[in-house]
């Protein structure tokens, strides 16, 4: 189907893949995309949160053209018992600026702006086509792909993988394993749409002001995970993600652990007569750096969530992914002005930016996260929640207890759950790995 | 149980092109199914995974979300095959 050769193939029109094809695109490369949706972003599932820094050094003026929904102005953090929630709440006037940081968007529609972006650098992009496999010379490097379509391999110097976190490609020709249950969360979420003028009423937003809950607790009965609310212009999206090995060894189902969330008394009012119009599920990569595969060979890199380039700790994977593509493009744009070989030894260049970025310097910092949250999931999920609901209740209820009895109370609590040495060991552990 | 029922509801708001004859995912016959493959008629987050009278596990993947979760447990151990849908078909996320 298509004759000529390329300077480099990019499968998948995500984040990381789009961000890829951009850099190399406006530098003058000759880019091919492929995408198996219908259109950029048919496929694409995130909360979602658009963090402005890693889309400026893409495209600078983004603000004029791409849609977005709200800029977020409050941060709420909420540990969840049944019955109640204790929240760290934070909203700035400051974050009203010019150019805001963080915005939440809905994917679909910004992959689709994003997509049209690539092209108009010159990108050729192709839907509706899924690859089927890299094609490898004697040597094994990669120089092409072969996909559904009618047509022989197409040719390039480099192959870009940002196939996302299920990255068939790259597993089927051994560049990777496929993520273990332990190292994926499974997130299911539901878009909720009411009148805008009700969702700022109901989260104190005015104009394009968003705010975003981020809840974790009973809610996931124990298992590793989360629930989040993001307001978006005339919609909230809500959804709830645990590890895949909990989920597989539990007896929830994650529509049910979803609905549980949704008819919590705190979230509830929230979402009181909103009109459901999507359900969707996305695995997040959950494992960190230590799960981290080779990003790089002989005439191939991969980016984004099928490189496991994603911090659980902070919630970010977009900017990781974008940002992973860009150095990746980035990296390949420099190889190709010296008229060098996309070779391993060459490719090195990318995983080198990389590691000069915050990507790589933050996924280190919390290496020893992921294992520590899945192995106290029980304490750090159930637990303490409840017994810091406790103390709150017993705080703040006056009933005639003298305030003596009811500190003690309070402390006898965390005692018997964890002991001493529980709760010492339990800080100390969680210190050092956030270190 | 009330909430398994709700996931057909859930599914009904979504937009698919369902490739007719062409499952992208197929389940190794079996006699007894792996924890792992009976775990699916929980953990799958489409409920596209059920269990026959006689203890086998089927699929219906028509509803699938592509998420890839089975993929992850079941795959493996070969008891599932899993694939991409042919391109332009399976689920389309209005918003996703």
């Amino acid at each position: 189907m298509i004759e000529e050769r390329f300077d480099a193939i990019v499968i998948g029109a995500g984040m990381a893949g789009n961000a890829a094809a951009h850099t190399m695109a406006s530098r003058g490369l000759k880019v091919l995309q492929l995408e198996r949706g219908e259109y950029p972003g048919s496929k694409n599932v995130q909360g979602a949160i658009l963090y402005a820094d890693m889309v400026e050094k893409i495209i600078p003026n983004f603000r004029e053209e791409a849609p977005l929904e709200r800029h977020l102005v409050e941060q709420r953090f909420w540990m969840m018992s049944d019955r109640s929630h204790t929240g760290l709440q934070y909203r700035n006037d400051d974050f009203n600026e010019e150019r805001p940081n963080r915005y939440t968007i809905v994917r679909s529609q910004f992959d689709r702006w994003f997509s049209r972006e690539v092209q108009a650098q010159g990108a050729i992009v192709i839907c509706e086509t899924t690859v089927m496999e890299l094609v490898s010379d004697a040597y094994g490097k990669v120089i092409g792909v072969r996909t559904d379509r009618r047509g022989g391999t197409i040719f390039a110097d480099v192959v870009v993988l940002c196939e996302g976190v299920n990255g068939l490609l790259g597993t089927r020709a051994g560049l990777r394993a496929t993520p273990k249950p332990e190292h994926v969360a499974l997130a299911v979420k539901e878009m909720h749409f009411l009148p805008s003028e009700t969702i700022e009423a109901r989260f104190n937003l005015h104009g394009d002001e968003g705010a975003v809950i981020e809840a974790a607790g009973v809610i996931s009965k124990g298992m590793t995970g989360m629930g989040f609310v993001y307001t978006n212009k005339e919609s909230i999206s809500v959804g709830m993600g645990c590890l895949v090995s909990d989920f597989a060894s539990n007896n929830d189902t994650p529509y049910g652990l979803l609905e549980t969330f949704k008819n919590h008394p705190s979230i509830k009012p929230l979402l009181e007569g909103s009109e459901v119009k999507e359900y969707a599920a996305h695995l997040i990569p959950e494992g960190g750096y230590k799960t981290i595969p080779e990003l790089f060979g002989d005439g191939w890199v991969v980016c984004g969530d099928a490189a496991q380039l994603n911090n659980a700790i902070h919630r970010e994977g977009s900017n990781l992914a974008l940002t992973s593509g860009r150095l990746a493009g980035e990296a390949i744009f420099q190889i190709k002005s010296r008229k060098e070989a996309m070779s391993k030894q060459n490719l090195a260049l990318y995983k080198k930016l990389l590691d000069e970025s915050f990507v790589m310097k933050d996924l280190k910092k919390y290496k020893d996260m992921p294992a520590l949250l899945h192995a106290n999931s029980q304490n750090y999920f159930l637990a303490y929640p409840q017994l810091v609901s406790k103390a709150m209740e017993n705080f703040l209820r006056v009933d005639g207890t003298p305030k003596i009895e009811k500190e003690k109370a309070t402390i006898a609590a965390f005692v018997k759950e964890r002991r001493w040495s529980g709760l010492f060991g339990d800080a100390w552990k969680l210190a050092r790995a956030w270190r | 149980m009330a909430l398994a029922a709700r996931v057909e509801e859930k599914l009904y708001q979504n937009r698919y092109i369902v490739d007719a004859g062409k499952p992208h995912i197929a389940i190794r016959p079996h006699e007894k199914p792996s924890e792992n493959l009976l775990a699916m008629t929980r953990v799958c987050p489409a409920g596209c995974y059920s269990e026959t009278s006689s203890g086998q596990v089927e699929i219906a993947p028509d509803g699938c979300l592509e998420c890839g979760t089975c993929r992850v447990l079941c795959e493996a151990s070969g008891d599932i095959t899993w694939n991409y849908p042919r391109g332009g078909f399976g689920v389309l996320f209005k918003f996703g």
